[in-house]
């Protein structure tokens, strides 16, 4: 099923320490274009610094990226953007004392310096997906509540046209109603055919949006399969979504 | 005082008060972006007002040297780093940054005569010689340590300054220079006589900001800049390099600075080591603004020059005293209104 689409992200055998203490022991993952991929998991799990290794914020001490079949070696994080992964942390990073405007056209500074001069419908696009940033426009990103936070830091990803976007726990702090909104963004994202690296704490959204998942537990990837079939797997209903069953 | 004296005073504190305010607003903004305080700032205004002097003087300034014995050593560091990365693309622009564009330069200086040269040639020839000395001293003394603490950058800083005020003597000896006036006429209002370079010096420090806001507010490099000094890693997240934000803001920092030097070099006589204590004037100014706000930067040095100004009438032997003290009641206000932030790592 993976191997049907040609991966555009493919990640092996990823180590990655802090000092001596290894928090990432030997990843594999696949991310497909137009292809949604979750890795859910408990706090500490290692989450986080997957990503980090992937974007090239964190130095990788073994393992190997590959961007559509390429390695890239120990590209850094610019090299990283300007292959076209764009990473949304969960921190949403966003520049607080910048208008909404501002921060979009932050979004696409690496696309504008390659030359591209197509901002301005990049943002009537983002903006056609998210009319509330419309609005919002001019106002400082720090004023904003969590939920458009979220949602500029999702839009300014999308600025960036993205091959491959990683979302780091992009419900996180959100009310139940903003997350819905928010997923139903990401998987309305794959018909454009960006390939989707989706990690979250909400394993029981993420799984019933993603179509691969992983399940990682002190670094180590525990368990991997369809997301359909993990949202059924005893051992994944026990851990990570509850006793309330489906809702 | 009479009226007469305090207009007099008043006149010569704005002045002052411009080019520190100038010189403030490039330290808030090499602090922001790179968390560097930028002590050697006053040897940029050195050099420019000195390189000035020496091409009406009919001499080579040292300054070119630096420039090309500079270029040479970031160009033999960034060439290893790109062949031993396999990055052949990035030669020709090395090449051209740090080899060619000194080269380049030096064979203009030999060509033309600058002495004969109209005033405002010899200021931008003065300007492409001190200037890319900026990012020069970036790439060479900063950017190995970018993730140091604020102190570590201090203390190179304090290395740096000491470094570029021993070529300064190196260069131009310890004789001070001073250079014409822009334009000779002055103006009267009322009983006030207001000099030609008193108005350039206005006149120009009001273009500089004013430009310099423009750049930060319109351009997607300036927004860029800012965006780095609000949230590194989101700035990274976007394409922005740290080193690239680090280099622009080093630039401007040294274009600052040189041209004060520039503006200042009719009124003050320019030791080698001047450039030191009015740095450190737009450090007292850029502390009054907190290190992060222009505004306030620029009004704390405006402040600061009129301070100087009436000061060295009054307590002309405590002149430097009053000014510098300035700092203790404003360290005092920001440490009990700030909320203490520990520095990320």
């Amino acid at each position: 099923m993976m191997d049907a689409i040609s991966p555009v992200l493919e990640v092996e055998d990823l180590c990655v320490s802090y000092g001596k203490v290894e928090a990432l022991h030997h990843a594999n993952i696949k991310v497909g274009a137009g292809q949604i991929v979750t890795v859910i998991g408990p706090n500490g799990a290692g989450k986080t610094t997957m990503l980090s290794a992937v974007m090239g914020l964190l130095p990788r001490s073994q393992g190997r990226i590959r961007f559509n079949g390429t390695d890239v070696g120990d590209a850094e994080v610019g090299v990283m953007v300007g292959y076209g992964v764009t990473l949304v942390p969960e921190s949403r990073a966003l520049f607080a004392e910048m208008s909404v405007e501002d921060n979009l056209l932050l979004g696409a500074f690496n696309r504008y310096r390659a030359g591209n001069r197509d901002q301005e419908q990049t943002k009537d696009e983002v903006f056609g997906i998210f009319p509330r940033l419309k609005e919002r426009r001019n106002q400082y990103a720090g004023t904003l509540s969590g939920g458009e936070r979220q949602m500029l830091a999702l839009a300014r990803a999308l600025m960036a046209k993205p091959k491959v976007l990683m979302l780091d726990e992009p419900s996180l702090g959100l009310a139940p109603l903003i997350v819905r909104e928010i997923f139903r963004v990401i998987s309305s994202l794959k018909d454009t055919g960006v390939g989707i690296l989706l990690v979250e704490q909400n394993a029981r959204a993420a799984l019933q949006v993603a179509d691969y998942a992983y399940v990682l537990e002190t670094g180590e990837i525990a368990l991997e399969g369809l997301s359909k079939r993990l949202i059924d797997d005893p051992k994944v209903v026990e851990s990570y979504l509850g006793l309330g069953g489906k809702q | 005082m009479d009226l007469q004296i305090a207009l007099l005073l008043g006149q010569d504190g704005i002045t002052n008060g411009a080019i520190y305010a100038l010189l403030s607003l490039a330290l808030v903004l090499v602090f922001a972006v790179t968390r560097v305080i930028f002590i050697p700032q006053g040897e940029f205004v050195a050099f420019g007002a000195l390189t000035l002097a020496s091409f009406q003087a009919g001499k080579t300034p040292g300054t070119l040297w630096l420039l090309i014995g500079a270029g040479v050593a970031v160009a033999l560091i960034d060439l290893s780093v790109a062949l031993r990365a396999g990055h052949v693309r990035r030669i020709p622009r090395i090449v051209a940054w740090n080899l060619v564009y000194p080269a380049a330069a030096a064979a203009l200086i030999f060509l033309v005569k600058p002495n004969e040269m109209p005033l405002l040639a010899q200021i931008v020839l003065s300007l492409a010689l001190v200037v890319p000395l900026g990012p020069l001293t970036y790439r060479l003394a900063y950017q190995p340590l970018a993730e140091a603490s604020v102190l570590v950058l201090l203390i190179v800083s304090v290395a740096v300054h000491l470094a570029l005020v021993g070529l300064g003597l190196l260069f131009f000896g310890a004789e001070g220079s001073r250079t014409p006036a822009f334009s000779d006429g002055s103006i009267v209002i009322g009983s006030l006589t207001v000099t030609g370079q008193t108005l350039w010096v206005l006149g120009a420090s009001l273009m500089l900001i004013v430009v310099l806001a423009v750049f930060f507010e319109r351009t997607i490099y300036g927004k860029a800049l800012r965006a780095t000094a609000m949230n590194r890693t989101g700035a990274r997240l976007m394409g922005i390099s740290t080193v690239m934000a680090g280099k622009l803001s080093f630039l401007l920092a040294s274009l600052i600075g040189a041209f004060s030097g520039i503006l200042i070099a009719p009124i003050t006589t320019i030791y080698y080591d001047t450039g030191f204590l009015i740095g450190l004037k737009g450090f007292v100014g850029a502390i009054v603004g907190a290190l992060s706000s222009y505004p306030l930067a620029a009004a704390g040095a405006l402040l600061v020059g009129l301070l100087e100004s009436y000061s060295s009438f009054w307590a002309s032997a405590f002149k430097e005293v009053i000014v510098f003290t300035l700092i203790i009641p404003v360290l005092v206000w920001l440490s009990l209104t700030t909320r203490h932030v520990e520095e990320e790592e």
